[in-house]
């Protein structure tokens, strides 16, 4: 099930001859870009660092959407909601004393779970019977359960999450870094890492690959496909665990039944803007993302936070137009 | 799954007759929440147009309607127009957003448009928020009052026209459609500029239904401010499309009345919190997506026949069951 | 003794398509029998039926036990290996990754299959990380074999391997089929459109027409039968 969009010929300009050195030069020019940025001011190097905090947990948000949509071209809508529930759950275990590192390798294994039973109870019935988009709308219907689920347990005031972090700047060359900042980045990149490897060195990787590009041939070859995809689903739970896990404590967040919302529509953006096919893409664009939107915020007076949304959305709709398969997507064409 | 002329003529005349007469047996508040009904009577329809044309589904409705409630609120408050007046405005207004969002999403089959109206659905209560100068911010704005009957009247007079108007519109297509189908496939694609105009022009037709149906709903509460058009709106329109049937007209007044209805009734009669509205919602549309009743029925034949790309915008099952 | 694989009036449908009706046949072990027939005959029809892709109805047993309504991946793990139509490569995968895939029910270390397999199949040594999508048609047939090879079965089911191939690397095809079966032990059911070729390679064959088995016999027979080389298989 490789990707598979129809580019529609606008019969204006607007179609770039995009050749295959151009995004990766734009990548390297914004690299080199933030790297001088930083060396001169230290506000920017600040903005970049908690840019691609912000950046590293969309990118995990957007790899898990990359995860089910590669095996099943669905988008999950509620893939944030999800996240949303776990965290919730996390934040239980603290209040009932539960020490935080425990507390977050529980939430991972009670995530997985969690997105496996969601697959095969919620999902999986509407598969069987409809198409793609009756599987979208059903998971609409999960975001509209899950979150409503959350508000209904705990209640839908706002509360305030730990940080797994201990409070503490780090000084490089007089530029203040703050430990979340760090760690989120570590652990976001490090659980894609972890992922990768899985995928890439792993049986059960391999069987997930070959059941996401070629179902039949891998029954043929004796891989449980359905299995799987409750395994992928597991996963990618998993992932959104830890991006809630990661960006409830930030102060501007915080834990509310509605606060994967505005991330999830990054995550999109992110996972669109990679071609929906590529994690590689899909962490790229993430971390693009985050660093663009948090320089644009410091720096262009009237980029405020309430438009940093907005600001994404209009990014997502123009790449949209440009290049309809992602930076990082092949363009197929499906023959007709 | 046809049913005869009559029999559609005879449902419509028979609901048509109850809800004309049904404002003077209630309260002046249940005519308020009648006139909600029609509200989302309005916006449900909207949706439906978007589905039956491109097959796919907007999460973004609340968005529209709030384009349209902010226009009128706008215009009203603080230039002076007559409430009514500012209808036809707001159906412009929302007619170049639903192009604006519409060009770029609806070039994608699958969850493209689904995705970015989600978007829209967030994004526009930011940008209210944001520029409050201009729409009252947080504050919000108030707005002149309304007796129930008012409302009710006017909410279910647009209704009508706007009902009558989605069938002319969807009537007239299908012929056409269904001609390019059946002429041929590499005519239907070698004008293929056109489908996509169709397509962009009828989101755009359901985004100015949606404003209608946002600036009647700012009148019925009087007061406008970016939390009363948040996300849950835009997912209560899609849930009152999947229960009344998707793409379909004639189960969107089900879908209203669930929608605006069932939330009251599990809260006062049943003592439910108000927070176990949304879990119950969810389940419902997972259910009905799973046993696939009429609703989904009809957006799997639509689905289907986008799918085998013989028509892109043949709004089949648009013509009752 | 008993048959390896024994099918009594199968049935088997897609959707309101009747495409087999009451196929019966036997494959021995150690034999290769060929399935010939006409397009739309049911050959693809009947190896889908064994291997649990399509559903169908009648009595399909293997090794004694019944097949029952196990789906493909239960299939696999009882020793039937189905190349399918197509070859079923995982064009995305590497070279390597495929042979792993098509080794994916057995336990333990692949050391002993990978030497074997190389040993028919030497070539592929060099092109483990090439995407076996861009193998040459022949290649990708070959691969198809070294999966199934891998999976050691007792059973293998080729679905026209001849396909869009050169008739050297048809006749490299067929001379490693019978080595499988010589040094392997393997039981080989070949659905076949190359009937000359096929009866040369087999022990038996049946001939299918519009679902139904028409005639059968052992291939020398078959294969000097003027009139039923004439109207049933083309030559």
């Amino acid at each position: 099930m490789a990707v598979s969009q129809l580019t529609r010929t606008l019969p204006t300009t607007v179609r770039i001859k995009w050749t295959g050195w151009v995004v990766p030069a734009i990548l390297a020019g914004g690299c080199i870009f933030l790297v001088v940025g930083s060396i001169q001011s230290a506000l920017f190097a600040q903005q970049t660092v908690s840019g691609l905090a912000n950046g590293g947990i969309y990118a995990s948000l957007a790899v898990a959407l990359v995860l089910i949509y590669r095996a099943t071209e669905v988008i999950n809508f509620a893939q944030g909601a999800l996240a949303t529930f776990t965290t919730f759950v996390a934040w239980q275990l603290l209040q009932w004393g539960l020490p935080y590192w425990p507390t977050f390798v529980l939430t991972l294994l009670i995530a997985f779970a969690f997105g496996a039973t969601v697959e095969l109870v919620a999902i999986r019935p509407v598969e069987r019977r409809g198409n793609v988009l009756t599987v979208v709308i059903a998971s609409i219907g999960l975001l509209i359960l899950v979150e409503g689920a959350v508000g209904w347990i705990w209640k839908p005031t706002v509360r305030f999450m730990p940080s797994p972090f201990p409070l503490h700047f780090w000084n490089v060359g007089g530029v203040a870094f703050s430990s979340q900042d760090i760690g989120t980045i570590g652990v976001s990149i490090a659980s894609v890492v972890v992922l990768w490897a899985f995928f890439r060195f792993t049986k059960l990787g391999l069987a997930m690959r070959a059941a996401a590009v070629r179902p039949h041939a891998a029954r043929l070859v004796g891989v449980r496909v359905s299995w799987l995809l409750s395994l992928g689903w597991g996963l990618a739970a998993t992932l959104g665990a830890i991006a809630g896990l990661l960006v409830a404590p930030n102060p501007s967040v915080q834990l509310s039944p509605s606060m994967m919302d505005g991330i999830l529509i990054y995550a999109f953006a992110a996972a669109v803007l990679g071609g929906l096919e590529s994690s590689i893409g899909a962490v790229v664009a993430g971390l693009a993302i985050g660093v663009v939107l948090s320089l644009l915020g410091s720096y262009v007076s009237w980029v405020t936070p309430q438009l940093q949304l907005p600001a994404a959305f209009v990014l997502m709709l123009i790449v949209l137009l440009v290049k309809p398969s992602g930076l990082f997507g092949r363009t197929t064409v499906r023959k007709v | 799954m046809r049913t005869s002329v009559a029999v559609r003529a005879g449902v419509i005349a028979v609901a048509a007759i109850v809800i004309a007469v049904l404002p003077f047996a209630m309260s002046d508040y249940n005519r308020t929440q009648g006139a909600n009904v029609g509200v989302f009577f309005m916006a449900i329809l909207g949706l439906n147009i978007v589905t039956g044309y491109t097959g796919q589904i907007s999460i973004g409705h609340g968005a529209f309607m709030a384009i349209g409630g902010y226009t009128t609120a706008i215009l009203t408050h603080g230039h002076g127009w007559n409430d009514v007046a500012t209808l036809p405005i707001s159906a412009l207004v929302g007619f170049a957003a639903g192009v604006v969002v519409g060009v770029p999403a609806l070039r994608f089959r699958g969850a493209y448009l689904a995705l970015v109206t989600f978007a829209v659905a967030l994004a526009v209560p930011q940008i209210a928020k944001n520029y409050s100068g201009f729409t009252g911010g947080t504050e919000g704005l108030q707005l002149p009052q309304h007796t129930g009957l008012w409302l009710y009247g006017t909410a279910w007079t647009c209704a009508a026209i706007l009902f009558v108007l989605a069938w002319l519109l969807l009537r007239a297509r299908t012929g056409r459609a269904l001609r390019a189908v059946r002429d041929s496939e590499v005519a239907a694609a070698s004008s293929g500029v056109s489908l996509a105009v169709y397509k962009t022009a009828a989101f755009g037709v359901s985004a100015a239904f949606a404003a209608v149906a946002g600036s009647i709903y700012v009148l019925v509460i009087s007061f406008v401010n970016p939390d009363v058009f948040g996300l849950t709106l835009s997912l209560y329109i899609l849930i009152g499309a999947v229960v009344g049937g998707l793409g379909s007209l004639w189960g969107v007044l089900v879908g209203a009345a669930f929608v605006q209805l069932l939330p009251i009734g599990l809260t006062s009669s049943h003592g439910l919190s108000s927070q176990s509205v949304p879990v119950i919602f969810g389940a419902i549309v997972i259910v009905v997506m799973a046993l696939v009743p009429r609703g989904a029925a009809d957006l799997l034949r639509i689905v289907a026949a986008l799918s085998s790309r013989k028509s892109q915008d043949n709004p089949l099952g648009l013509e009752g069951r | 003794m008993a048959p390896l694989l024994a099918l009594r009036d199968v049935d088997a449908r897609y959707g309101p398509i009747h495409a087999l009706h009451g196929v019966t046949l036997t494959v021995g072990e150690g034999e290769i029998v060929a399935l010939l027939g006409a397009n739309g005959a049911g050959k693809t029809t009947t190896l889908r039926a064994i291997s649990g892709t399509v559903r169908r109805t009648g009595m399909l047993e293997f090794a004694g036990r019944p097949l029952g309504r196990r789906g493909p991946e239960s299939v696999a793990r009882l020793g039937i290996a189905h190349v399918p139509e197509g070859r079923g490569t995982f064009s995305e995968l590497t070279v390597w990754e495929n042979l792993r895939l098509g080794a994916y029910v057995r336990r333990g270390s692949l050391k002993a299959d990978t030497a074997r397999v190389l040993q028919y199949f030497p070539w592929i040594e060099a092109r483990r990380n090439q995407q076996a999508g861009t193998l040459s048609g022949g290649e990708q047939q070959m691969l198809a074999l070294a999966r199934a090879v891998m999976q050691r079965p007792k059973l293998l089911l080729l679905d026209e391997p001849s396909l869009g191939l050169a008739p050297l690397v048809v006749a490299e095809i067929f001379r490693i089929v019978q080595e499988l079966v010589k040094r392997e032990g393997a039981t080989v059911l070949l659905v076949e459109q190359n009937a000359r070729s096929s009866l040369a390679v087999s022990d038996r064959a049946y001939v299918l027409e519009v679902g139904r088995v028409a005639v059968e016999g052992s291939s020398d027979e078959l294969a000097e039968n003027e009139d039923i080389r004439r109207s049933y298989l083309g030559y």
